[in-house]
């Protein structure tokens, strides 16, 4: 099958991609575009590990494929800082809760969490949990990142400033 | 694995999309979400020649109430349904079955005509469908528009009434009533997953606080959700209470003829079922300004 010029947003830069219909946005992201911060698991919707935002919105990048994000403004965890071009809150949490191991599953939990908090900013444990199912992390047992979901949100509200 | 390859095409109105299925023939599958389908093609259970892809066509995912009847498009997506103020008021139990579907991301994308087509057996909508008898609006080749049943549109596994060469549009829901009570639940062995078995009901009582209208619908106890038509007949005029959704969760318990699989067997079925309801109906009659 032939391969079709099209244009990719990706963190606010436009990319000129050329690539069979069939390739995946998230293979699109880590071979194209050269972003390999976004995993990729299961390429059937479980893990969780490609996750990007698309217009804002945490999604699949497995389940889209290239072509069909034309257009769109995507976000990937490279995107995801700090205002001072450091740690953003959530990271900063995640790295004092030890809510990472490998890092693997770690992109996809940034990035949904990043845009779950913007939804609900003050989300209670099961609401976390519940968004958290989406994510699967074969390392931590999620205690560490439930907790550090729970102080980046507090941090975000203004409330628990201190950063250790 | 990687899908294999296919043609694209991004169809712009809904003539397009039919005009190319009229086309491309078997050849050829709609695309909305793909929560279902890309899983698909990436296993290579699917192999479609050509890909219609249907989100580009506007005005397919409004959600607007029509008097009694609360319309959802095609392409309106499982969180945005779930979030919708309108669809709370409207027909709570919608909201709160979206709410269940999968995972937070997954939900950002799938769409309720995604999921009604694709008919699978323990999925949220086609139970929601044959709950509250939803009507499928469906347009066809020749641009003519029919109506549908939820329970004459799902057929069977991954089966619906839907012809190759037509799209789903738009569903019909009624409004519950005020003071109608209402409950979903589902077990499922992790947060997310598809449900072994799920519930839903709704509870309308008389001035006098006796049933005026019982709706009760099973998932995962047969291939499609089936109906509990004639416990929901035999309901109207009870006075419910303990006792009453006691002796209707253990009608339930002997409802369709579930199999064994590899998620669950039949035995585990019907207790799930039993429990299920139970608690449906019990938070039914919580919400239904009576309890
Ligand atoms: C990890 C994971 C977990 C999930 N868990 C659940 C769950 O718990 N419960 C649940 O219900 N679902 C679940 N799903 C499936 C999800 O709800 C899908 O969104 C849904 O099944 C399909 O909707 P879609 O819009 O993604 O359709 P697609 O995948 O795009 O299409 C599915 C099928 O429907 C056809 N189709 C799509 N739209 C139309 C239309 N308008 N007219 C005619 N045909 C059409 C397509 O051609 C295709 O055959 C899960 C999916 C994943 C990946
Ligand atoms: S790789 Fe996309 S969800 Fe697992
Ligand atoms: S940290 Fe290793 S999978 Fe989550």
């Amino acid at each position: 099958m032939d391969k079709v010029a099209f244009r990719l947003n990706v963190n606010g830069m436009d990319h000129d991609v050329l690539a069979e219909p069939r390739k995946l946005l998230s293979d699109a992201i880590r071979e194209d575009i050269g972003l390999t911060g976004t995993h990729v698991g299961c390429e059937h919707g479980v893990c969780g590990a490609c996750t990007v935002l698309i217009d804002g919105k945490p999604q699949r990048a497995c389940l889209v494929f290239a072509i069909q994000a034309q257009g769109q403004a995507i976000t990937t965890i490279e995107n995801v800082t700090g205002e001072d071009g450091g740690y953003s809150p959530l990271q900063q949490a995640l790295h004092e809760e030890h809510g990472l191991q490998c890092g693997f599953c770690t992109p996809g939990i940034v990035v949904t969490m990043e845009a779950y908090l913007k939804e609900n900013p003050d989300p209670s444990e099961r609401d976390i949990r519940d968004v958290l199912s989406g994510n699967l992390c074969r390392c931590t047992g999620y205690q560490s990142i439930v907790k550090a979901v729970q102080k980046a949100a507090r941090r975000m509200r203004g409330e628990d400033t201190e950063v250790a | 694995m990687k899908p294999a390859p296919f043609t694209y095409h991004d169809a712009q109105s809904l003539e397009e999309a039919l005009a190319l299925l009229a086309e491309h023939g078997d050849e050829a599958k709609l695309i909305a979400g793909g929560q279902s389908l890309v899983a698909m093609m990436n296993l290579r259970l699917a192999q479609p020649g050509h890909l219609i892809d249907i989100n580009g066509i506007a005005g397919l995912d409004g959600i607007e109430r029509d008097g009694e009847s609360l319309l959802i498009g095609a392409l309106a997506c499982h969180a945005d349904i779930a979030g919708s103020d309108l669809v709370r008021e409207a027909c709570p139990i919608l909201a709160d079955a979206a709410g269940h579907i999968g995972q937070y991301a997954i939900r950002q994308r799938g769409t309720i005509g995604g999921s009604l087509s694709h008919a699978d057996p323990a999925a949220e909508w086609p139970l929601m469908a044959i709950l509250m008898d939803a009507k499928i609006e469906i347009a066809q080749p020749s641009g003519d528009r029919r109506t549908v049943e939820g329970a004459d549109f799902i057929q069977s596994i991954y089966t619906t009434d839907l012809g190759p060469d037509e799209v789903l549009t738009r569903v019909r829901f009624p409004c519950v009533e005020r003071d109608e009570g209402w409950a979903f639940k589902s077990f499922a062995r992790r947060r997310g997953d598809y449900f072994i078995v799920a519930v839903g009901a709704t509870l309308a009582l008389d001035g006098a606080g006796r049933v005026s209208r019982l709706r009760l619908a099973l998932g995962g106890m047969e291939v499609t959700a089936i109906r509990l038509v004639e416990i929901e007949q035999e309901a109207i005029g009870n006075t419910p209470d303990g006792d009453w959704i006691e002796h209707i969760a253990a009608a339930a318990r002997g409802a369709g003829e579930p199999a064994d699989d590899q998620h669950a067997d039949a035995e585990y079925r019907r207790e799930l079922a039993c429990v299920l309801v139970t608690d449906a109906l019990a938070e039914a009659l919580n919400r239904s300004g009576r309890g």
